[in-house]
């Protein structure tokens, strides 16, 4: 959900993964090759799953009134009358030059939607990352510092309701609660409706446009508006996050030079956040890409709740119109984004972990 | 002998299981002047128990109990976690068996000696980085400022011992328990790394726990033996003595002992019949 | 001899008896941690009420009852009901074979799959390897959610596709762990010495690699269950799972949507559910980790 969940419960040591893939590209240009394939395979499966799966793509596009002129008209327009294979290189050919077909829906080009609809999605998410690191971390360092008291089993709980609650349900029972029952925070949407368009966009990030043209007063408000969907997203990186952290520091506790640490004399404060979270800070960079890739994947729910003008929101509008370039152009840019800071947060564990240097 | 430095009377240490609470160590005693004694024992015997229980450092679930635990005075068990805190590393200090695993891999070798040293004084920086290249000349490290910039990985297991060593010595404790401090190294550095505890050691007047599973290096390096099995000391004797011991244990261990140019038909087994249930 | 003497022999006198005990085993080492005792007896609440939902559910499911629509929770109507008048416990309860449908047509479409996968690529090595791993890292390094909301759209709603869509994009992990058992058995000597005996590939696979990785799989596909759910509930909130009037639990959250603001039971309640049984895969998925993978015992 929020969360790749599913590939997040037992995550193997990080660090082994990653070496792994490290390994593969011991250079730069293998980094960028496995990067290339690695998208290449994404554009497989949305050109698989745009061109092979649908029955007939054309009718898709043309609607069932059209005549037969205008389908075949469609069909040689949209390059179907060419092999599968030639269909596909043009297809990668397009993307790489940012042609992702036009939207059906709103009529546009889809890369333009896109970069629209983006800086919506990173600012959320990125608020979210960061409650999530805020409080996601110390909770699992105190719970493995704590461990089988009360508090690690709270901790532990909480950890798994973050695989266990619906986002979107989290949501909605956010809005009902702190908008409409308590009013501590804005409803959907960026801004209340008359700070609308008011601010100009330079970023496309409200609360940085707002701070840039000094307008206080929409920057306030659009904090009220930003910060539930980006507690509920940081909700599900802090249940992972202080899962894994926790997971990573009874490790680190457990290890001889912990002791040796404790044998010196040192406090237990600096034991723990010196000795043992210091090694773990880089397999956690790992954690965090992850959480925080998983987040902009999240928002696709959180967003269709919150009415939030972002990519998420964009590709369940385009889901329920069969609006099939837009929803691959929005598959792809979620993959990308998603594949490229996997990669990004492998190499900083190359970069970062002495012993690996 | 004056006062000794360290007392320890029926000694026990715990850990619960499935099946209820396993005893480790059942009922150790011994005292301790300033002088090196061996405690010498299989896997499992307790001796490592034992080392840890003296600075506290056995957590829970474990638990240790003891009528004297008394380290120059002081009862170490009655004692706060803090004020372990200023006994540990600042008087009684142990080194571990393995520094692949001992040495703490992302700070620098220089950077964990400071720690050890800087958390009982409070020194101007540039006399602790005088004092650390010091200490690690006194273990023998020929170019201790390239060393000390180094990260564990990046020395040798000896070294690395050495290293340990320098770091658990800079404060001047008065009892260094030594756990095995030489299993996990290759056997050319061995008596290496023990001569630096040796002289260190005597040198500094200090006290020394030395334990190990080698009888004949224990003999050695030692002025006295303990010989545990089972959680008990089974036999004590003064390392010079060792070919007197009785027990059926020590005798099973000696009888193990290679000698240089003697062949042997079989190997000798300890036969554990003959103390089971002592 | 009592029975659990026979159960707990050490040297068993024959293969059921060894299976026999060994399942006693996990069981007992189960029984002593109280949040896999729960997360068992959470799924095996919802067992009983996907089989005897007829006669637990008070109501109809789907039957309308326009004058009462909207009720709060109340004696008669325990979480309250819907803008059709429909008992939201009762569609909570239907709900539940939904619900068990979709996890189990997932699991046994991409475990089996993903063992599979990762059996081949991890025994026969090579190019083999190259190109199954190659294949599966690309849809491991893919969001999960995404794809399955793409596959749904092409495929066309509803919830036959949306089991499809899941199962496609859940088999990769398990083709992972499958390789890696493997590679660890695949140059035991007892695999030699079957080869040596003139067994092929394929009773190798089947009959000695097969089942030396299924706790792993019972661990891992316990856990992801609970991701299922949650997606099989977001593409049925989305409206591209489960078509009404199905009373799919996150097609209920989505029509309760509406009416969150006032008539907040709507799309609570069926929340609670989805949470509730989660949590049970959950817990008992870390349960069976601590028994059964005893090297990762205290990790996450």
């Amino acid at each position: 959900m929020a969360i790749d969940q599913q590939s997040a419960t037992p995550e193997p040591a990080p660090g082994a993964a990653s070496r792994r893939i490290v390994r593969g590209f011991s250079t730069g240009g293998g980094f960028v090759l496995t990067l290339f394939l690695t998208f290449l395979g994404l554009l497989a499966i949305t050109f698989f799953i745009g061109r092979v799966i649908p029955i007939d793509p054309v009718l898709a596009v043309v609607g069932d009134r059209a005549t037969q002129e205008q389908y075949d008209v469609a069909k040689i327009a949209m390059g179907l009358d060419q092999p599968l294979w030639m269909q596909f290189i043009s297809y990668v050919g397009n993307v790489f030059t940012g042609d992702l077909g036009m939207s059906v829906s709103t009529g546009r080009p889809v890369i333009e939607d896109l970069s629209r609809f983006f800086p919506a999605t990173f600012e959320m998410a990125t608020l979210g990352i960061l409650i999530g690191c805020a409080i996601g971390i110390p909770l699992g360092v105190t719970a493995a510092a704590r461990q089988g008291s009360w508090l690690d089993q709270a901790i532990r709980v909480v950890g798994l309701l973050g695989y266990s609650v619906p986002a979107f349900w989290l949501g909605l029972v956010g809005l009902a609660l702190f908008y409409a029952r308590l009013r501590w925070v804005g409803g959907p949407g960026r801004l209340d409706i008359f700070y609308d368009g008011l601010v100009e966009p330079v970023t496309g990030m409200i609360l940085i446009d707002s701070l840039l043209r000094g307008e206080i007063d929409i920057f306030w408000n659009a904090v009220s508006h930003i910060i539930l969907p980006a507690a509920v997203l940081g909700f599900f990186s802090l249940a992972y996050i202080a899962r894994m952290t926790r997971s990573f520091m009874l490790d680190q506790l457990s290890q001889e030079f912990v002791t040796t640490a404790r044998v010196k004399g040192v406090p237990e404060r600096v034991v723990i956040w010196r000795h043992a979270f210091n090694p773990i800070r880089v397999p956690l960079i790992t954690v965090i890409g992850l959480s925080y890739a998983g987040l902009l994947e999240g928002s696709v729910m959180i967003e269709t709740v919150f009415s939030w003008p972002g990519i998420g929101n964009y590709l369940t509008t385009a889901l329920l119109n069969a609006d099939m370039n837009a929803v691959l152009g929005a598959t792809l840019v979620i993959g990308a984004v998603f594949i490229v800071i996997n990669k990004i947060s492998d190499v900083l564990y190359r970069v970062l972990d002495p012993r690996a240097r | 002998m004056a006062a000794p430095l360290l007392t320890v009377e029926n000694l026990r240490v715990s850990f619960p299981t499935h099946t209820g609470r396993v005893e480790v160590v059942k009922g150790l005693s011994f005292t301790l002047g300033r002088e090196r004694l061996g405690i010498v024992g299989e896997s499992g015997s307790g001796k490592s128990m034992t080392g840890r229980s003296i600075l506290k450092l056995i957590r829970k679930p474990g638990e240790v109990t003891a009528d004297m635990l008394e380290f120059d005075g002081v009862d170490i068990l009655s004692q706060s976690e803090k004020q372990m805190r200023a006994i540990r590393g600042a008087r009684i200090s142990m080194v571990m068996q393995d520094p692949k695993f001992s040495l703490n891999p992302v700070m620098t070798v220089g950077e964990q000696i400071a720690e050890a040293l800087v958390t009982h004084q409070k020194l101007p920086r540039r006399d602790v980085q005088a004092r650390i290249i010091e200490m690690l000349h006194a273990v023998r490290i020929n170019d201790p400022e390239r060393v000390a910039k180094l990260y564990p990985h990046e020395v040798s297991g000896g070294m690395g011992q050495r290293i340990m060593i320098a770091m658990m010595l800079i404060p001047e404790p008065e009892l260094l328990i030594a756990d095995e401090p030489t299993s996990a190294l290759d056997v050319s550095v061995q008596a290496q790394v023990l001569d630096i505890i040796d002289e260190l050691v005597r040198n500094k007047g200090m006290g020394l726990i030395l334990i190990s599973h080698d009888l004949n290096l224990v003999s050695r390096y030692c002025d006295r033996i303990l010989v545990m099995n089972g959680g008990r000391v089974v036999e004590e004797c003064a390392a010079g003595q060792l070919e007197n011991a009785q027990h059926p244990y020590t005798r099973g261990l000696l009888a193990a002992m290679p000698v240089i140019n003697e062949t042997r038909d079989e190997l000798p087994v300890l036969d554990r019949t003959q103390w089971a249930g002592t | 001899m009592s029975t659990r003497d026979w159960l707990l022999a050490d040297s068993p006198t024959s293969r059921l008896q060894a299976n026999v005990g060994r399942a006693y085993r996990v069981f007992t080492a189960l029984m002593r941690n109280p949040l896999s005792v729960l997360g068992g007896a959470i799924i095996l609440v919802l067992l009983l009420t996907a089989a005897f939902a007829p006669w637990i559910a008070p109501y109809s499911a789907v039957g309308q009852d326009l004058a009462n629509r909207l009720m709060p929770p109340s004696a008669a109507h325990w979480m309250g009901t819907d803008e059709l008048g429909r008992d939201i416990f009762s569609r909570v309860v239907w709900g539940s074979q939904i619900t068990l449908t979709i996890v189990l047509l997932v699991a046994l479409i991409s475990a089996p799959l993903g063992l599979l996968i990762g059996a081949i690529a991890g025994y026969f090595g090579g190019w083999v390897d190259r190109i199954l791993m190659g294949f599966t890292d690309i849809f491991l390094s893919l969001p999960k959610l995404i794809l399955a909301l793409a596959f749904v759209a092409a495929l066309g709603p509803g919830i036959n596709n949306a089991i499809i869509a899941i199962a496609i994009t859940s088999w990769p992990a398990y083709a992972r762990i499958a390789r890696a058992e493997t590679l660890t058995i695949r140059n035991a000597e007892y695999i030699q010495a079957v080869q040596l005996a003139g067994g092929g590939p394929i009773r190798l696979i089947v009959q000695h690699v097969l089942p030396l990785c299924t706790s792993s799989m019972i661990i891992r596909v316990t856990l992801d269950m609970a991701g299922v759910i949650l997606t099989a509930a977001g593409l049925g909130f989305i409206g591209l799972g489960a078509q009404p009037p199905l009373p799919e639990w996150g097609a209920m959250i989505s029509r309760g949507r509406t009416f969150i603001l006032d008539q907040w039971w709507v799309a609570t309640m069926p929340g609670f559910a989805i949470i509730i049984v989660s949590l049970g895969f959950c817990f008992l998925g870390d349960g069976l980790r601590d028994v059964l993978d005893p090297k990762s015992e205290g990790k996450n």
